[in-house]
């Protein structure tokens, strides 16, 4: 709701909301500038300043003091008014000045776009707009992280997600601020706000008449210090009638040219004085430091509306489309679905079609779309991902809700499957939670509670089996994720070890294909692009097969070679096909982006753990850590005779400091031990690390990673730190399979 | 004399019956010059035979704080005690031409009385007296230039 609110306004609004934030980037410049030109004044009285500059410049007519301390007077040269700048020390004019004709370009722009009337209710939209995607981005942000403590974690995802939410949480407050008084403004300047302009105050009636006195003699003016004066107007020359009018910091009045007394003041309301500093902080007039911090806020409206649109485009073309919808009532199968982005929508779409075809009648909906009731549903099947720490996604936020006014019909069955990422700690725990609901309701359970984790194409079909086997015929589900453009790549050469200890390892190196990416390819996080880093993952289809196997990548698409590193496990299609390849021999393949896998930038130790062919993404960041970042590698093996894979980089690197240290753990020689224990050894070593920053990155099989977390915990429990703190820090990252 | 006297006294009917009679309506065009600022405020107003303010025929501009910049008219308009609800538009653009039906007294025609137009620019100048012009059936429809951000009026009744 709020997602779709965000992203409905963001379009709307988009254009002119950066053309606002520009324009005013612009001229939070201004305050900045007059603050370096104006000379700091002394302490002086406005009587004192309006002799001395009436001396110099007889026509005068009026004086200004701005909120930069720049002091303007105007006078009367026979052919309109002209403006020069006076010395605020010494009431010395300086010069003609004039405004800017830029800032004065600028600030209509901003305010008006040169529309007059229906350019400032624009512009007060614009300032609406920007405030409301502020205060709803928030909320989305802290869904999204899961929970307001969490809204300093690092972000995740692709790069113009991580962009979107990194500008936002630097510019946010900024922006909240220059919206909310903006709104203000324009609210103002259509008179919709009471009490903030100054009254019209009556001019004196009980006016002396006399000769006038010399200006420095006045009482009224001597008595007021130059620091409180906004604006002195002259009286017209020779009119003894006129009078001084005066407005100060604390309201405005009038004083008598004869007896220099004040023959009216009225102080300004409290109105007028909160929208004075409304009126500062928007401006930065006054204030010129924080107009600044505001200016370099509004910077990042720019990029975070183009990132913003392709976030929406993305999230809009992976759009679900499903054939031959059954309406919910004529259903014999329901499939509800929880969904964030559109990847469970994707598995829906695939058991949709499959049920569909063994003649089902199914209605598929999101899980917010639940009904009071499905009056011909045989089976209730929920697919549901987790978002953020446990909480419901967007889809099925008000599923909780409306399964409280839902009634069973006798005979209906159910099952739940829950699609996560099990790095994260509550691993589909809304899923879970809806699973729980759903038994509560007194459903019957057609098929046990399953999880899917990272889009297992695997682990779905064999979901698949178990659901045709309820369901008493064959069902066959394969799920081909995002079908990606596959690419040609030719093996270079092959470098194998490990055979000698039962662990058939090969390094393969492939040729890339011919053909450049553009930047927008690389914002959108097209995956078919064959631009990768070293911890991103190549898809490969087998011969004969549909569903992809991913391997991490060792070798940066800038080395002009994919570089991959398999074990040969008995029995998988894939890495049986990849080690029988000869050199000139070809496979079908395409990139996976895999951003949040990779070491922090910086100066802060990096801690790389990793076995066997985890070692290989681990061998590319080493590769590429060409500013000499402390990287500590922890490697584990079987033995170094035979799979000490990537030797020869690991010497270069210690010589020329891209790497900073390297222990090397090896299970299959004599006083064998596994990288855990290294790890263990290393306990006082590790503290150190972390305490200056270290992040810790692990790439491995889940038995290795979770022999690591336990030693981790064991290394840092004397600091107080643990893995799940790291983590939640973007400190601990896994690559894990 | 005679004619000053039924002058007040038509006023004095035209304000106790408005709009029914002894009232023309007229036009009012000016025409702003091409300056560098934000659209500027203007106060076209009437004053007696005897150079004292007499009452608006038009404002341009709607927020009050920037008033005290039309300075012969805020000077006479502070004490009047006058409502400006009906006679008060948006302020004027440079370039832009600007056109209201305004209600003079037939009485005040050929009366001795005058128009003035004060205007005023946020962070330029004030012009007291932009135009002048006196209020006599000869001048109805006379295009006048202005002095300062006015370039020219011309008021038909």
């Amino acid at each position: 709701m709020i997602r779709r609110f965000h992203s409905l306004a963001g379009l709307a609004a988009g254009v002119i909301v950066a053309l606002m934030a520009i324009t005013g980037a612009v001229l939070s410049l201004q305050p900045v500038l007059d603050h370096l030109a104006t000379p700091s004044s002394g302490s002086m009285s406005v009587a004192a300043l309006a002799e001395a500059v009436s001396t110099q410049l007889p026509g005068v007519t009026r004086i200004t003091h701005a909120a930069s301390g720049a002091i303007t007077a105007y006078y009367d040269a026979g052919a309109g008014e002209l403006a020069a700048s006076i010395d605020p020390a010494t009431g010395n004019v300086l010069g003609a000045t004039a405004p800017s004709p830029v800032f004065a370009f600028f600030t209509e722009l901003h305010r008006s776009l040169f529309l007059n009337m229906n350019g400032r209710v624009a512009s007060g939209l614009a300032a609406l707009a920007i405030t409301v995607l502020s205060v709803s981005g928030l909320f989305l942000l802290a869904n999204r992280l899961g929970g307001w403590r969490k809204l300093f974690t690092t972000a995740k995802g692709t790069l113009s997600q991580r962009l979107h939410v990194e500008l936002a949480r630097m510019g946010v407050l900024g922006l909240i601020v220059s919206g909310a008084s903006g709104i203000a403004m324009s609210l103002n300047s259509f008179g919709l706000l009471p009490g903030t302009d100054a009254p019209m105050t009556a001019f004196p009636s009980n006016v002396d008449g006399g000769t006038p006195a010399a200006i420095s003699t006045l009482s009224a003016l001597q008595g007021l210090d130059l620091s409180s004066l906004r604006e002195l107007t002259f009286p017209y020359l020779g009119d003894v009638t006129d009078v001084f009018s005066v407005i100060t910091a604390n309201g405005q009045g009038y004083v008598d040219q004869a007896t220099g007394a004040w023959l009216s003041f009225t102080p300004n309301g409290l109105g007028q004085t909160i929208y004075e500093t409304i009126y500062m902080l928007h401006t930065g007039q006054g204030l010129w430091w924080f107009g600044a911090l505001l200016g370099l806020a509004s910077l990042s409206v720019p990029a975070l509306a183009i990132t913003g649109g392709l976030i929406w485009w993305v999230r809009r073309r992976n759009q679900p489309r499903l054939v031959g919808n059954v309406p919910a009532r004529h259903a014999d199968t329901i499939i509800l679905v929880g969904s964030e982005g559109n990847s469970t929508w994707g598995f829906a779409t695939t058991l949709h079609a499959a049920l569909t075809q063994a003649g089902h009648k199914v209605h598929a909906a999101a899980m917010n779309s639940l009904a009071a009731s499905y009056p011909a549903a045989r089976q209730i099947l929920v697919l549901t991902a987790t978002y953020g720490d446990g909480a419901a996604p967007a889809s099925a936020r008000n599923f909780a809700a409306r399964l409280r006014h839902f009634t069973p019909v006798p005979g209906q069955r159910f099952a739940v499957l829950g699609f996560g990422d099990r790095s994260f700690a509550r691993f589909c725990r809304f899923a879970e939670e809806t699973q729980q609901a759903m038994q509560d309701l007194g459903l019957e359970q057609l098929l046990a509670y399953e999880s899917i984790d990272r889009q297992s194409a695997q682990s779905f079909a064999k979901w698949g089996n178990d659901l045709g086997m309820a369901l008493g015929h064959e069902l066959t589900l394969v799920h081909a994720p995002v079908v990606p453009v596959t690419s040609t790549l030719t093996l270079l050469d092959r470098t194998d070890f490990g055979t000698e200890v039962q662990a058939p390892t090969a390094v393969l190196r492939f040729a890339l294909p011919a053909g450049e990416v553009g930047l927008i390819d690389r914002l959108l996080g097209r995956t078919q692009a064959l631009r990768f880093e070293p911890g991103d993952l190549v898809g490969i289809v087998p011969p004969g097969e549909t569903i992809p196997r991913y391997y991490s990548l060792a070798s940066s698409s800038r080395d002009d070679v994919l570089e991959i590193c398999v074990r040969k496990v008995s029995g998988g299609v894939c890495s049986e096909f990849l080690h029988g390849l000869e050199p000139g021999q070809t496979i079908s393949a395409f990139i996976k982006r895999n951003p949040d896998f990779r070491p922090q930038a910086g100066r802060a130790p990096v801690i790389l753990i990793g076995a066997g062919t985890g070692i290989g993404p681990l061998a590319g960041f080493v590769d590429g850590n060409r500013r000499h970042q402390p990287y500590y590698l922890y490697f584990g093996g079987r033995d170094p005779a035979s799979d000490f894979l990537y030797a020869p980089l690991w010497r270069a690197a210690l010589a020329d400091h891209r790497l900073a240290g390297l222990a090397t753990a090896f299970s299959r020689v004599v006083g064998g031990r596994y990288v855990q224990d290294s790890l263990r050894e290393d306990a006082a070593n590790i503290r150190k690390l972390v305490a200056s920053g270290a992040q810790i990155l692990v790439c491995g099989g889940r038995d290795m990673a979770a022999g690591v977390r336990d030693s981790i915990d064991y290394c840092l429990a004397p600091a107080g730190e643990t893995v799940t703190g790291l983590r939640a820090k973007g400190r601990y990252l896994e690559d894990v399979y | 004399m005679l004619k000053k006297l039924t002058a007040v006294l038509l006023l004095a009917t035209a304000f106790s019956v408005p709009g029914v009679a002894y009232a023309k309506d007229a036009t009012l065009a000016i025409r702003m010059t091409g300056y560098q600022g934000p659209p500027a405020y203007l106060a076209v107003y009437l004053t007696k035979p005897d150079g004292s303010y007499d009452s608006t025929l038009w404002v341009a501009g709607t927020q009050s704080k920037y008033y005290r910049h039309l300075r012969g008219w805020i000077r006479g308009v502070s004490g009047s005690g006058e409502r400006l609800d009906g006679i008060t538009g948006a302020s004027v653009g440079s370039g832009r031409t600007m056109e209201v039906g305004i209600t003079i007294a037939d009485a005040l025609i050929d009366a001795g009385y005058t128009i003035h137009v004060d205007s005023a620019v946020e962070h330029g100048a004030e012009n007291q007296d932009d135009v002048v012009l006196p209020l006599t059936s000869a001048n109805s429809g006379t295009v006048v230039s202005g002095s300062g951000y006015v370039s020219a009026m011309a008021v038909t009744f």
